[in-house]
């Protein structure tokens, strides 16, 4: 079960026309989706569409109401070939995934799909991860567009525009026989804002008619000769369906503004921080009327040349505001003009910068640029800010004190402890190359545990490790998560390793969801999903390739068999890749489940035992080994309590869930004895209170005689 | 679509959004908040918008949620919609919300808090970094500095440790934001429609209603003047050590040897003497913090002859022989482990509440060597020397304990150990500590006729001293191999310094790498 429930949000998945939706932007594309009349949906999860599977999960019964299929990919391979259903079909269906990584993995796939084209129309949604919070390599979708064709919507980021590009997007693909790609970014994709509904669609050609009558048309396969066909198809048919579907309709817009001898083209998505910048510069309102003619483009690819012609005709110089590298539609606009014969300047990378997001400054600065070179009269005189010299002597008061705040392990993190005894392993044995993965296991690479050399994508933890396979005195070591280990991992890391004899040591951390992605179910989920099959044994699944050293740790928390069990794996004289299945239920989804069941037995008058740690700041001496072998979030520091210390003690917070590993670090680590850990009964027995009042009774009396030994020493 | 209004004329009053960003770090509900400012401007005649980039910054990393609100009031009927960013622009920002006063900074750092403009409303208290975590001494930010930035930087400042009053309130922070923010008056919005919203809300009212209540106090006139602690020095008057030393008999002889130093020392060091006194007392009886005030009549004498005036050295030493003469053994920490103060001060850190039963396990780990030492010398002896003893105990302590404290049996056990305390002088460590503590001191003294700032930071550098077991150790290593420099240093420029530089590097990471890099640049041999 995900990690956040949108039981509540699914409800206005029912709205009807005319009806106001008020949510986040995944939402509406959802709704966008039903109002569509799509047969099926599928995709993996990764932010910032996360959002967009845990809502359809929570809205199966909608789904199935109206007849949409809706499947958990094993990856975005799986989601994109999941489109097949539309090539020889008048089914519409969508995808989704983050992107570009996602369209990495499915290239394959929708590579296949747009060779032949498809009948029915498909869509891709790519969550878009670029820029201030993305959690992957900064490159863009576009290229994967432009190789094999796939139509790249980019809608302004307000909701009606995108719930438009959704409905018009799969009218688009049906007319062009091509997919298409609808674009979001980030922020567009978390925007919370309104729309005006319209009833849901259901599907009138559906998946069991398809089932029942099969079709097929050789000539959609790609498989040569026809691979030659659809080469040339793409360029003489769909190409120019789908440019003339885009003007008639409208697709890209138009707004007028006085100074006609310039203009602005930009992206859609990046149309409301254009637009701010504009205003900032007092060359709009807040209303979106700007003195600039401005040129947006919902559709980024194929551009429409005729557009550009009319755009451009008449005017001195444009600016594209283009996000990402490298300039694409800047490289497309000169060749359009160029053939035209139109002598408009064109800017854009050269104004505004070459890398990195356009964030709101940025877009500014360059807009103030182009303004400048051109119509310098139509901007308002600068003046000094008022107290500017003091904002800046504080911000470079703040410069040395502001530190980073990597994301890291949650507060009990079962991935934890298995760093902390890659480092007390490191003490003995030295350290070791490690291959890393994606997922949560990736924290690791941050302080306080700094292990980890590369990460080469999803499930190739181990195949990032495979040269590494020659006669060494050390072995090299791959993490994996359980989410890698069934989206690629089982193939391409452990059967490769078996295959190809490795040595080396896979630790795959199976904590039962996909949990940096939102806490998704996968196969190996510990918890029944009554839309799913879980359940399946990750260390049958690797004995099952072949490998023969398999241990399952069934409790990461358990320090000393996870160091002990990792030193064996490294220095165990058997042959064959090693693989060490760390088992612990991912925190964040444990407490959400357990924390509510606790208050509620607590109410009910029953015992509860509730375990949490705390550090004694008088043995404490400031040293934070403790921290460094941990870097918990409830583990912190505070001014020492004793006036003769410097250093800040450690301190345990209230947030401290008890999953025990400070207990363990100290002992394994042969750390201070300042940690203890309280377990807290509420509602005790009778029995429990007897028991107390004994102990208080004899323990008392010792206190007590001690403190008068203090006192006369 | 090419008809668009044109921008209204200059002068006329232009409708803008009101812009706030909130700067929050995972898990500390910023997205609740950002939820409740837009609710609360729904029902109060604005239109809305928000957004995040969660994704992994979920994660325990520092986050920004960003809203926007436009009057419904300036929209002309049937005019097009306000366009809203979806970022915060540098020096666009009107209200600036921060959880904490780093995420604070970092706002002051990214430019989004400006004089011309902005209101920021955040709390004061520390939510330390990894960075000042994982240090092995003090890597804390300076605080003061943040702070000051914060009100140099906005153009209402409006500042308190709201998780305090979080705490206080049983609440969470994000209500006491929303708390601040109304009392702040910086929205256009009267205190009962802030309080709807946090009822429409329907969870935890109650609590978040109180959490708003205290948010709006702590930030209202003078509260929000309040100076913060300083990250380093403290007032060292303060003296909880008192409070877990005995009753009347020790301590009117205690007052005694606190009077003679009233005479006996300068005002700069009678505050961490006075607190010396009363550790050592307690730590192991009266004679002992005799023996501290004569171990320090050489410093004392050393100060008045050779002080710069500051009273840096005898204040220093006073301090660091305090500590070294109450060094950890079994015996300290199993003492301070059964005390009634201790049982007591374990249930208000867990937050007990009447009636619940509080269970305390300690986790231990003696080793051979630290067991040796405790018990008289002779006992300690045999125990070190190989034979069945000695695997014996090694068996024993092969692994580590986790002793209940509050069970008959475990108190027992550690009542036992606490009293060897009696024994504690004829035991190996205490002679070790006192040859290695008088070597030391002799050492401070010495070289205070020499080099007054030298000696200083010879005092500093016992704190290296420190901890158990393998930090301990590490300790030792570092601070012999420190002093055996020191000689090579004084004939150096600027001895002090280069001191300090040691004595910093050891402490700059737990593999010596810093340090023996640091040993390396000084080019000896």
């Amino acid at each position: 079960m995900a990690e956040r429930s949108f039981a509540e949000e699914v409800k206005k998945l029912r709205l009807g026309a005319g009806d106001e939706f008020r949510g986040e932007g995944i939402l509406a594309i959802t709704k966008a989706l039903l109002e569509s009349g799509v047969s099926y949906v599928a995709g993996y999860q990764g932010a910032p569409i996360s959002h967009l599977m845990d809502v359809l999960a929570d809205a199966n019964e909608i789904l199935e109401d109206l007849g949409v299929h809706f499947e958990n990919s094993a990856s975005e391979a799986t989601a994109a070939a999941t489109l097949a259903a539309s090539v020889n079909y008048p089914l519409r269906g969508a995808v989704t995934f983050k992107a570009p990584v996602g369209t990495n993995v499915a290239s394959d796939a929708l590579a296949n799909l747009t060779s032949g084209g498809v009948k029915g129309g498909a869509m891709i949604i790519i969550g878009e991860d670029y820029g201030e919070g993305s959690s992957i390599m900064q490159e863009r979708s576009h290229p994967f567009a432009m190789k094999s064709q796939i139509w790249l919507l980019d809608p302004r980021p307000n909701l009606p525009t995108i719930v438009r590009m959704v409905e018009k997007g799969f009218e688009l693909s049906e007319a062009s026989n091509t997919p298409v790609m609808l674009e979001v970014r980030i922020r567009a994709c978390h925007v919370y804002g309104r729309f005006t509904t319209k009833d849901n669609v259901r599907p009138s050609f559906t998946l069991k008619d398809a089932i029942e009558s099969p079709a097929r048309d050789v000539t959609r396969i790609a498989m040569p000769p026809g691979t030659y066909v659809h080469e040339k198809e793409k360029v003489e048919k769909r190409w120019p369906a789908a440019v003339k579907y885009i003007a008639e309709n409208e697709l890209n817009e138009f707004f007028d503004g006085e100074a006609a001898d310039i203009g602005i083209v930009m992206q859609g998505g990046m149309y409301n921080t254009a637009l701010r910048g504009l205003e900032v510069l007092g060359l709009a309102d807040a209303f979106g009327a700007a003195k600039v003619p401005i040129y947006v483009l919902n559709v980024t690819y194929p551009l429409v040349d005729a557009e550009f012609v009319k755009f451009c005709t008449g005017k001195k110089a444009i600016l594209i505001v283009e996000e990402g590298q490298p300039d694409f539609i800047e490289q497309a606009v000169n060749t359009i003009l160029r053939r035209a014969d139109i002598q408009t300047k064109v800017h854009g990378k050269d104004m505004l910068s070459m890398a990195g997001e356009y964030t709101g400054a940025v877009v500014r600065d360059g807009l103030k640029r182009f303004v400048a070179q051109y119509r310098r009269d139509m901007l308002p005189e600068e003046r000094p800010v008022e107290g500017d010299n003091s904002r800046k002597s504080a911000m470079a008061a703040v410069n040395g004190q502001v530190q980073p705040r990597p994301p890291s392990f949650c507060t009990g993190c079962p991935e934890r402890p298995i760093f902390t005894a890659m480092k007390l392993v490191e003490r003995e044995l030295g350290p070791h190359h490690v291959s890393c993965d994606i997922g949560c296991h990736l924290f690791s690479i941050f302080p306080p545990f700094n292990i980890g050399a590369t990460t080469m994508g999803y499930g190739l933890g181990g195949a990032g490790a495979s040269a590494f396979n020659v006669k060494a005195d050390k072995r090299v070591v791959s993490i994996m998560g359980d989410g890698g280990f069934w989206h690629n991992g089982l193939a391409s890391s452990v059967g490769n390793a078996v295959f190809n004899k490795s040595d080396n040591v896979i630790i795959v951390v199976d904590n039962g969801y996909t949990s940096a992605t939102g806490g998704q179910d996968i196969p190996s989920s510990f918890w029944n999903n009554p839309i799913r099959a879980t359940q399946n044994s990750i260390e049958k699944a690797v004995r099952g390739v072949g490998v023969e050293w398999a241990r399952t740790i069934t409790r990461t928390y358990d320090l000393t068999k996870m160091r002990d069990t990792l030193k064996e794996a490294l220095t165990t004289p058997e042959k064959g890749p090693k693989v060490i299945v760390a088992q612990s239920e991912c925190m964040l989804n444990k407490q959400r489940r357990v924390r509510p069941q606790m208050r509620a037995a607590v109410e009910r008058g029953e015992r509860v035992v509730r375990e949490r740690f705390g550090v004694d700041a008088d043995t404490c001496t400031g040293d934070h080994s403790c921290i460094r072998l941990s870097g918990c979030p409830s583990l912190t520091i505070a001014p020492h309590p004793d006036p003769l210390r410097k250093e800040p003690v450690t301190k345990v917070l209230d947030s401290c869930v008890g999953c025990g590993l400070c207990g363990e670090v100290a002992h394994a680590a042969k750390l201070c004895p300042s940690f203890y850990r309280a377990s807290i009964i509420e509602n005790p027995t009778q029995w429990d209170q007897m028991k107390a009042r004994l102990r208080d009774a004899i323990i008392g009396f010792f206190q007590r005689r001690l403190a008068r030994k203090a006192a006369f020493a | 679509m090419l008809d668009r209004a044109q921008p209204q004329a200059k002068g006329a009053q232009q409708a803008r959004a009101i812009r706030i960003a909130i700067l929050a770090m995972g898990g500390e509900g910023g997205g609740v908040l950002a939820e409740w400012i837009v609710d609360l401007a729904e029902h109060g005649g604005f239109l809305a918008q928000l957004t995040s980039v969660p994704g992994v910054a979920q994660r325990t990393g520092a986050t920004i949620y960003y809203v926007e609100l436009f009057p419904k009031a300036a929209l002309a009927e049937g005019a097009p919609q306000p366009v809203m960013a979806l970022m915060p622009m540098p020096g666009d920002v009107d209200i600036v919300i921060a959880s904490e006063l780093m995420e604070a900074g970092r706002a002051v750092q990214r430019g989004l808090v400006t004089p011309d403009r902005t209101a920021l409303i955040a709390s004061t208290h520390r939510v330390f970094s990894m960075t000042e975590k994982i240090a092995m001494a003090d890597g804390r930010a300076d605080a003061p500095v943040l702070l000051e930035a914060c009100r140099n930087s906005a153009k209402a400042f409006f500042g308190a440790d709201l998780a305090a009053a979080a705490e206080r309130t049983g609440s969470v922070i994000s209500a006491v934001l929303f708390g601040a923010l109304a009392q702040s008056r910086t929205l256009p919005f009267e205190r009962q429609a802030f309080e709807s919203t946090i009822e429409r809300a329907g969870v935890g009212v109650a609590a978040s209603k109180r959490g708003f209540a205290a948010g709006m106090t702590a930030v209202s006139g003078e509260a929000s003047a309040v100076p913060i602690e300083g990250s380093v020095s403290r007032d060292t008057t303060s003296g909880e050590a008192a409070a877990t030393s005995a009753d009347d008999g020790t301590q009117a002889s205690l007052a005694a040897l606190i009077a003679q130093t009233e005479s006996a020392f300068p005002a700069t060091a009678r505050a961490v003497v006075r607190v010396g006194l009363e550790r050592l007392a307690d730590y192991q009886d009266l004679d002992y913090a005799q023996d501290y005030l004569l171990r320090l009549k050489p410093v004392v004498d050393a100060e008045r002859r050779h002080g710069d005036g500051s009273g840096r050295l005898l204040a220093e030493t006073a301090r660091e022989l305090a500590l070294g003469m109450a060094y950890e053994d079994t015996i300290r920490v199993a003492e301070l482990k059964i005390r009634g103060s201790r049982f007591v001060r374990v249930r208000e850190e867990v937050q007990a509440r009447e009636g619940q039963i509080i269970e305390i396990a300690e986790f231990m780990h003696p080793r051979l060597k630290e067991i040796a030492e405790s018990v008289p010398a002779w006992l300690g002896r045999l125990m070190l020397r190989p034979g069945l003893l000695r695997s014996a105990i090694e068996n024993a302590t092969r692994k580590g304990r986790i002793v209940k404290t509050t069970s008959i049996r475990g108190f027992l056990q550690l009542y036992l150990v606490a009293s060897l305390k009696t024994r504690r002088r004829s035991s190996l460590r205490f002679a070790e500590e006192e040859v290695r503590l008088t070597a030391w001191l002799d050492r401070v003294v010495a070289t205070a006729a020499k080099d007054y700032a030298l000696a200083v930071e010879l005092a500093e550098c016992r704190g290296l001293v420190k901890g158990y077991g393998d930090t301990h150790e590490r300790g030792v290593a570092n601070y012999e191999s420190i002093i055996g420099l020191v000689d090579h240093i004084a004939e150096r420029p600027e001895p002090a310094k280069r001191l300090q530089d040691l004595r910093k590097a050891a402490v700059a990471d737990d593999s010596g790498s810093a340090l023996k890099a640091a040993i390396a640049q000084l080019g000896l041999n």
